[in-house]
């Protein structure tokens, strides 16, 4: 019961900083106050950071020493961004890497 | 630049605000409903039921935060890793909001939701300003957001169901989360110029993962890339790195 008690509370956790995230904004800026250099700037490059981190926290569990030493990772996450250079369509790439990788799985 | 248009007058009737809002909702809808159904299967097989599914839709409302939220609470994350993790992975929310203040600042009775349902597919439907003529602005955004959320939260709900019912191994559909964000960076990657920060998390995220372990090195991570881009400022501000 107290795990589901702990879940509830991430739960909490999770929407109370997206909701704050998105209303601060409002808050903060209201009568057209600038926005500080350093705040935009981030604004700028932060994203693309953390994607990339997103991407490392996904396959973090990878076993990359016993077999398939990460080859499913490794074919379905190359299908994924080749897709995506060539369709640029992100739910085509998503979709096809996960069936490439269901099945790799079960072959390899 | 902002090409907002002005509400006439009149106010096109009921029946033509909700039909147009519809109609500019629609290409975010099968993209909510498969990465919804996704994210409803992967509760699933963490253990959490419909119930969850739903509640994280109508609250968290927001794709990478809810996939990495899965695997947060199968882990067991602590509240300190989730406060963080929210902030960094949703930092960019700030951004969306920032460039919404002056057009939702005056939308009364709808501001509160339109900012709270401000995800980024509502965000790039309704960025550019336009608004059909005719209809109350705030009205269409208002209907655009919660269309875009009601096929959220049917994708979600929907994958629960499908977990369960599901006849065969859903083994592997864990991928999706991570063909999620590869998707995002490779797009990212093609429409930037300046490819350091990228690089940054990449490269920080992995030599963190190597020196602190699978299950500690998201926090450490977050730091080293905010300090790095910190760092880096000097060099990468103004130089366009956004598209």
């Amino acid at each position: 019961m107290s795990g589901s008690l702990h879940a509830a509370l991430l739960v909490a956790v999770m929407a109370g900083v997206t909701i704050l995230l998105r209303f601060l904004p409002f808050l903060i800026f209201r009568e057209g106050r600038k926005i500080p250099a350093y705040v935009s700037y981030l604004g700028n490059v932060l994203p693309q950071a953390i994607i990339g981190m997103l991407v490392i926290y996904c396959l973090k569990d990878t076993a990359l020493t016993q077999s398939p030493y990460g080859l499913p990772e490794l074919l379905a996450g190359s299908a994924v961004a080749g897709l995506q250079i060539w369709r640029r369509n992100s739910l085509i790439s998503i979709l096809s890497g996960t069936v490439i990788y269901m099945v790799l799985i079960r072959l390899l | 630049m902002d090409k907002e248009q002005k509400a006439p007058a009149r106010d096109a009737g009921g029946r033509g605000v909700v039909k147009q809002a519809f109609v500019t909702s629609i290409p975010v809808m099968a993209g909510y409903v498969v990465l919804g159904i996704g994210f409803g299967i992967l509760l699933h097989d963490a253990g959490y039921g419909v119930a969850w599914s739903f509640a994280m839709a109508l609250l968290i409302y927001a794709g990478s935060m809810q996939y990495v939220g899965v695997s947060l609470l199968a882990g067991g994350a602590s509240v300190i890793t989730a406060i963080l993790t929210t902030f960094m992975v949703n930092a960019r929310h700030l951004f969306y909001s920032i460039s919404m203040i002056e057009r939702y600042q005056r939308s009364g009775k709808y501001k509160p939701y339109l900012i709270f349902a401000l995800t980024d597919e509502t965000y790039s439907l309704l960025c550019d300003g336009k608004t059909p003529e005719g209809a109350d602005p705030d009205k269409y955004r208002f209907l655009v957001s919660l269309f875009d959320q009601c096929y959220w939260v049917a994708g979600c709900v929907l994958g629960s169901i499908l977990g369960a019912a599901l006849p065969f191994s859903t083994a592997g559909i864990e991928f999706s989360m991570t063909a999620l964000f590869i998707a995002s960076f490779t797009q990212q990657w093609l429409t930037s110029h300046e490819h350091t920060p990228a690089v940054v998390g990449l490269v920080g995220s992995l030599a963190c993962l190597l020196l602190f372990g699978p299950d500690r090195f998201l926090i450490p991570a977050m730091l080293v890339i905010t300090a790095s881009l910190t760092a880096l400022r000097p060099r990468l501000a103004g130089k366009g790195a956004d598209r």
